[in-house]
């Protein structure tokens, strides 16, 4: 039963993932990368990892691609083709690009996943690994100085997003 | 594992099979006309003006922005809540720099009046 | 459970707490306070003020926070130029910013806030820090770099600069979780002590994490090939904040590779190979294009690309002498780009990002001072002696021919010899060329002929006197505890 709803959240992410970067309309993408996210949140789920399933939901899947919708609302974009500038080299460059990033997943694929070593590679973690509690005592004791450091971080982002988007004097002098 | 997130899983098709079962009774059960006005976007009974996807002001962007920030920082709230009393009051002063620096930034958008709507 | 909590030493982080908390003040007082001269003034205090917390710590390397924080000499060094570089350009930036009409208190917060992650960057050993260092360095750097909201050009610059970040973040993010899935470790200490125990299926990983980490990196301090965004970020970002540009996050993303690289990758031999590539391309391909430009930041973009070369070939070399070559190269460089810097900041009152090198023209006849002093940064620039471009790079050099990268030290000299032609031709433009017309004067202020004053003497004093200052970068070398 694990293994199918495994598989299964794989198929949809997957396929998520691609009906995404294959549509003109981004509006349609935004919608397509919940679902991609969800999925992944299942994943997480499956690997103990309850308490990042649970944050995937509730700031990407809620928050996040809120914000991306309403970018592409103020950016007024619509199904439109972009205007392709290609080079001569564009598209050896992309072939190259992709072949060799198959190979080199390829090639961690067959060193990891390789049958017999799978067990040996899988660590067997306590059953309530990831839960919220096993990360919050690591987060607010070793991990202590990279979590203050966080708020400052959203604060500068605070900061930035005013800085880049309130409307100043000047603003209101040409009426925009 | 299972057993634990099977209400979940439950909860998740009921869902899923009300959102197609609806659409498909719809879709079967329904009459189909192709008239003008039934093609016409729903407005509440109004007759739709524009484009839906018109351009709205930065300020939603600037509020939804914040939102975020500040959502991200209750997620901070969470793991913290559930083992605050083992970490006592070395915990309590941890989370109150937290807080007290997101304050002042929220004092400061406060202050810049990047919460006004005109 | 029971947890072990930790003993907090706040002293470690004093510079960054006192920054921090003076960045935060202004953001505060910036809506009460209407004379922001103060505000720039009390950031300035700030920058001193965690200096003088700084220094004591000289000698006396510890750690603490779970060993989240460094405190060593190689911190303490790249604390002071992050220090130096933060406080000339919030001297030099003030009468841009006014006639510009752009100043405000937020400026000084960001910047600040910026010093600080660039500060966390230098002082810790795990690779968890070292990431949220870089985006409390970076987040502030795409605002101001499109600070000038109603400019074209800098608008153009911030989006750049923002988009190319973003995905370096994402890059660099992804490299440190194939590291953690290979070694169950974000600290580089335990990396190097359990280098043997890794199997081989890690190493792979370990080796692709290392590479993304690099290509991470390499967008940060604007390497060949992830360096296309530079020129158009440079232009078109507000000259004093290009001016922090070229300088400060450079050195941060610098002395986070050394750590990485030098200490904690210590062991994967193969990696060299891709360094070597690495800072061949970025000194040569930086050096030919800066050939080119006919607009003097763009120049200047592309010579701190090839500059970014010269840095990688102590990398390269690796040892703690080549670390501590690096360390005094970004010193010197530090003086005498941001001299460059001011010097153009202070000439280009106008429309900052078409400024021609032919616009030097009489510089020499109307403003003596500020064209010897933009011919001293050239020459340092140049790499020409007394200068501590001289030194920075016979360091440098000399240290990759001891560890025996001699091609690597070869190509880098004759890179230098193609740096003069650019570098001078400016000097030659501002003394020689006949003007066409009269040269604009120029009105300094107090503070930047300071800033003017301190970038000259430290480009002669660090070239005529290397020896002390050697011996602090020598003795700046990491002490992991």
């Amino acid at each position: 039963m694990e293994l199918i709803i495994f598989y299964l959240a794989a198929v949809v992410a997957v396929g998520g993932g691609l009906m995404m970067i294959m549509q003109r309309n981004p509006v349609a993408s935004v919608l397509y990368l919940i679902v991609t996210l969800v999925a992944i949140a299942v994943m997480f789920v499956q690997l103990n990892a309850v308490f990042v399933g649970a944050l995937l939901i509730i700031v990407y899947a809620g928050a996040i691609l809120v914000l991306f919708l309403f970018v592409i609302m103020l950016l007024n974009l619509r199904g439109e083709k972009f205007a392709e500038k290609r080079t001569r080299l564009d598209r050896p460059t992309r072939i190259i690009l992709a072949v060799a990033f198959i190979l080199e997943l390829l090639a961690m694929f067959k060193q990891v996943a390789f049958p017999g070593r799978m067990d040996e590679l899988m660590v067997q973690a306590s059953p309530d690994f990831g839960g919220a509690r096993p990360v919050a005592e690591l987060l607010y004791t070793k991990y202590l100085f990279p979590f203050e450091l966080t708020s400052i971080l959203l604060l500068v982002a605070i900061v930035g997003a005013v800085v880049m988007a309130r409307r100043d004097e000047k603003d209101k002098k040409r009426g925009i | 594992m299972f057993e634990i997130f099977f209400p979940i899983l439950a909860l998740a098709a009921l869902a899923a099979i009300i959102a197609v079962g609806l659409a498909l009774l719809s879709v079967t059960l329904g009459r189909r006309t192709k008239e003008g006005a039934k093609m016409e976007s729903y407005e509440s009974g109004m007759v739709p003006t524009g484009d839906t996807r018109s351009r709205i002001p930065i300020k939603f962007y600037l509020v939804a922005i914040l939102f975020i920030l500040f959502d991200i920082e209750v997620v901070f709230l969470y793991p913290w809540a559930l083992i605050f009393r083992q970490l006592g009051i070395f915990g309590f002063i941890e989370m109150l720099t937290f807080i007290v620096i997101l304050l002042v930034g929220y004092f400061y958008i406060l202050g810049k009046g990047a919460l006004k709507w005109d | 459970m029971d947890l072990k909590l930790a003993t907090i030493d706040l002293g470690l982080i004093a510079p960054e707490i006192i920054i921090a908390a003076v960045a935060m003040l202004i953001l505060l007082l910036g809506n009460v306070v209407r004379r922001r001269t103060i505000l720039a003034y009390f950031g300035l205090f700030g920058l001193v003020a965690a200096l003088l917390t700084a220094l004591p710590r000289w000698g006396n390397p510890a750690s603490g926070f779970y060993g989240m924080v460094q405190a060593d000499n190689f911190a303490i060094f790249f604390k002071i130029i992050f220090i130096i570089a933060a406080g000339l350009t919030i001297l030099m930036a003030r009468r841009y910013l006014i006639s510009h009409e752009i100043e405000s208190p937020e400026f000084y917060a960001l910047l600040l806030f910026s010093a600080v992650g660039m500060m966390v960057m230098a002082a810790t050993s795990d690779l968890v820090v070292i990431f949220l260092g870089l985006e409390i360095m970076s987040v502030p750097l795409y605002v101001m770099a499109a600070f000038a909201r109603h400019d074209v050009s800098s608008n153009e610059a911030g989006i750049k600069y923002f988009i190319m970040g973003a995905f370096a973040s994402g890059i660099l993010i992804y490299g440190i979780a194939l590291v953690y899935g290979a070694t169950g470790t974000t600290d580089l200490r335990r990396i190097l002590a359990d280098w043997g125990f890794f199997e081989m299926h890690s190493q792979l990983f370990l080796y692709s994490g290392a590479i993304l980490v690099l290509i991470g990196f390499g967008f940060k301090v604007a390497a060949v090939p992830f360096h296309m965004w530079v020129p158009d970020v440079y232009q078109g970002a507000p000259t004093p904040v290009t001016a922090f540009f070229s300088v400060a996050p450079k050195a941060a993303g610098f002395a986070a590779l050394l750590r990485i690289f030098t200490y904690g990758f210590a062991d994967m031999s193969q990696l060299w190979a891709i360094l070597w590539i690495l800072a061949v391309l970025t000194m040569t391909v930086g050096n030919i294009l800066a050939i080119f430009q006919d607009n003097i930041k763009r120049m200047l973009a592309y010579s701190s690309i090839a500059h970014a070369g010269y840095i990688l070939v102590a990398l390269t070399a690796g040892g703690d002498g080549a670390v501590s070559s690096a360390a005094y190269y970004l010193l010197a460089y530090t003086f005498f780009n941001l001299g460059a810097f001011a010097v153009i900041t202070l000439i280009d009152t106008r429309n900052s990002s078409t400024a021609q090198i032919d616009e030097m023209q009489g510089l020499s006849g109307r403003h003596p001072f500020l064209a010897a002093v933009l011919a001293l940064f050239m020459f340092a620039l140049a790499g020409f002696p007394p200068t501590a471009g001289f030194m920075g790079k016979f360091y440098i050099f000399s240290e990759a021919i001891k560890n025996g990268y001699i091609g690597l030290a070869i190509i880098g000299v004759m890179n230098s010899f193609v740096s003069v032609y650019y570098y001078l031709r400016v000097v030659v433009v501002s003394f020689f060329a006949r003007p066409n017309k009269e040269f604009e004067a120029v009105s300094y202020t107090p503070a930047i002929f300071i800033v003017l004053v301190i970038t000259a003497a430290g480009t002669l004093i660090l070239g005529i006197l290397p020896g002390y200052w050697l011996s602090l970068a020598r003795a700046g070398i990491f002490q992991f505890l």
